[in-house]
């Protein structure tokens, strides 16, 4: 059976999406590969989160088609939790929750266990992302932005889900506190075998986790590939986002 | 890949030899459960175990724990517990799962209930001094924000004064005028048949007339701009308070209190009367009708009875309390906002609160108020 396991994790064919007279994704076509970090670049505003939310079905399409682990997408789809993680800009935690309920909650939604492994789950879960066992009795208000990250991915990694998104999962966090994140992700990556898909601005974490870069212009996937790659674009977006000043002064002290 | 998952154990000598088998995952966790369960007993008995993991198809975060547990339970006390045949993509699981829930705190102590309580009404009672500390806080603010604007009357937001009196004074006089009409025509209704039995139905018109005026039609509009507006102060004010906007402009040089509190207050005490003056005019009316038609007295008749029944004083007490209930509702409601924390919670919590207390506080003033008119005779 895992020898009839597709190549693409997601394949998205002539993705149209709108709102009113305005047409933000244009016949966009884009597959990521089981196993990747895919970071996908774009402007503000030129429709990285609606592709996202396309995805996992909060947006609806106007036209195209979108497999998920060679599952078409269709409507609102029963447990959804067990087929991706999603890791909000904001984390999204429930503000009512305490950080260990938010992990437990979507085991107690999808699963039928005892409270005792319940509780050791959501504290290993809790662990893995590098939080200790005393945090997890505060609420979401009590936590700091990198902690707040941290249970958001605890209870998106809380099912094992084969694909994780992540919507600019660095931003609002310290050089330091982005790149242990990063360091995170990479690590869960690697041991949980996920595939992940990543909305970033943050020019470090491409260059450092990601596997594949994509860039959105104008409604398209205008290049994808290695960050070695797209550096040598020569579409004229591309060419401004990475060889802009801010992105040259960053590569130059990377180098 | 969704293969039901096994555990064998076979004991040779001292040593129990488990093989876990088929997919260890999430999906499978009541039958894993049962599995890990079934060889406890077994697990303490023996001396070594040995796990041979050659046989899991699949394995997750959960089955890997499950796992791990069986494997520290085997090694405590003293004995040994061996893991092998590890597969290559399910190593780097095991190894991080080795390291999680080693140091977990103990459970704190359940407190004694009694003592609890104890807390809880302490607690209460020290809130209940700082509810008034809040209260004469907002009101002294609002106070100084009075004097600057009766310094420099140009700087009063008159923008904002209008567009909260828009909001809370000309948007509710349909609800208060329908709400109105209503109580007064019940209240004439149970008049006029409780006071048949007695040949004293003329007295309705003056039970009516007095109980409105006096009473009911400014508590009632005052109980539903508290639910109405309150509300919606200390929710807006709350989620401002969320969002960094009262910082933002206190960081700018500008007094809160002084760009939103006053306005709203000012609007509340500006626009209660007006609807409190409205409200008994349609109660007033709502008890004509039910008179005409329920009670058989023409308009002419009801008019002339309220005419002798009611003076200007019992218009003028009623009237009177209006502003004061305005105040104590718009500082409770901001007072409230400008208390909610982070949370989506908190707002919640504190809008009820708000609602809750300035409902309870108007029907303490009214008490206080009608002790006070009847010692002066009015």
């Amino acid at each position: 059976m895992e020898a009839m396991q597709q190549e693409f994790a997601i394949r998205v064919r002539d993705l149209v999406v709108g709102f009113g007279r305005q047409t933000v994704l244009d016949h966009l076509s884009l597959d990521v590969r089981r196993g990747e970090i895919l970071g996908l670049v774009g402007a503000s505003g030129g429709g990285k989160s609606v592709l996202m939310r396309t995805i996992i079905g909060l947006i609806p399409r106007q036209g195209g088609t979108i497999e998920v682990m060679g599952q078409p997408i269709g409507g609102r789809k029963e447990g959804a939790a067990t087929t991706w993680g999603i890791l909000f800009q904001q984390g999204a935690l429930f503000s009512s929750l305490t950080v260990r309920q938010n992990v437990q909650f979507p085991l107690r939604e999808n699963l039928v266990l005892s409270q005792e492994l319940m509780d050791e789950i959501a504290i290993a879960k809790l662990e893995m992302v590098g939080l200790r066992a005393q945090d997890a009795d505060k609420f979401p208000s009590e936590l700091s932005g990198g902690m707040t990250k941290r249970v958001a991915l605890a209870r998106a990694l809380a099912l094992d889900p084969p694909i994780l998104f992540l919507d600019e999962p660095t931003s609002g966090l310290d050089p330091i506190a982005a790149g242990d994140f990063d360091a995170l992700i990479r690590t869960l990556q690697k041991t949980l075998a996920l595939t992940v898909f990543m909305v970033t601005h943050d020019l470090a974490s491409l260059t450092t986790v990601c596997d594949r870069v994509a860039a959105l212009a104008d409604g398209k996937i205008v290049a994808i590939g290695p960050m070695r790659e797209l550096l040598q674009s020569e579409h004229p977006w591309v060419r401004a986002y990475f060889h802009g000043k801010r992105s040259q002064m960053l590569q130059h002290e990377m180098r | 890949m969704n293969s039901e998952p096994l555990l064998l154990a076979t004991p040779s000598g001292d040593v129990l030899n488990l093989r876990p088998e088929g997919a260890w995952t999430a999906a499978n966790v009541s039958a894993l459960e049962t599995l890990s369960r079934s060889v406890g007993a077994d697990v303490d008995q023996s001396r070594a175990v040995t796990l041979d993991m050659s046989g899991v198809r699949a394995l997750d975060t959960l089955g890997a724990w499950v796992l791990e547990k069986l494997s520290r339970r085997a090694a405590s006390s003293g004995r040994s517990a061996e893991l092998v045949g590890v597969a290559d993509r399910f190593s780097g699981l095991m190894d991080e799962v080795r390291q999680v829930n080693r140091h977990t705190p103990s459970p704190a102590a359940a407190p004694n209930p009694v003592l609890l309580r104890l807390g809880d009404l302490g607690r209460s009672t020290v809130g209940a001094r700082e509810d008034i500390a809040t209260f004469l806080q907002m009101l002294g603010a609002l106070s100084m924000a009075v004097i600057g604007v009766l310094r420099r009357p140009r700087s009063l937001r008159l923008t904002s004064l209008v567009y909260q009196l828009y909001r809370i004074g000309w948007q509710a006089i349909p609800i208060v005028v329908l709400i109105t009409f209503l109580i007064g025509a019940i209240i004439a209704q149970q008049g006029f048949f409780h006071f048949r039995r007695f040949g004293a139905e003329s007295y309705t018109v003056d039970m009516v007339g007095i109980l409105v005026l006096r009473e009911l039609g400014v508590l009632i509009v005052a109980i539903m701009v508290a639910g109405r507006s309150g509300s919606a102060y200390t929710a807006e004010l709350g989620s401002m308070k969320m969002r960094e906007e009262i910082d933002a402009l206190s960081t700018m040089g500008l007094d809160p209190v002084h760009v939103l509190i006053l306005p709203r207050v000012a609007a509340l005490v500006i626009a209660l009367p007006i609807l409190a003056f409205i409200g008994s005019i349609a109660a007033l009316y709502g008890g004509g009708l039910v008179a005409q038609f329920y009670g058989d007295m023409g308009p002419a008749i009801y008019v002339a009875r309220l005419h002798e029944a009611i003076s200007v004083t019992h218009f003028e007490v009623g009237i009177l309390k209006a502003p004061f209930m305005a105040l104590v509702i718009g500082i409770v409601a901001c007072s409230e906002g400008l208390r909610v924390k982070g949370s989506a919670e908190s707002l919640g919590r504190q809008t009820t609160t708000s609602v809750v207390k300035s409902i309870f506080l108007v029907i303490v003033l009214d008490g206080l108020f009608a002790i006070f008119f009847a010692s002066i005779g009015m």
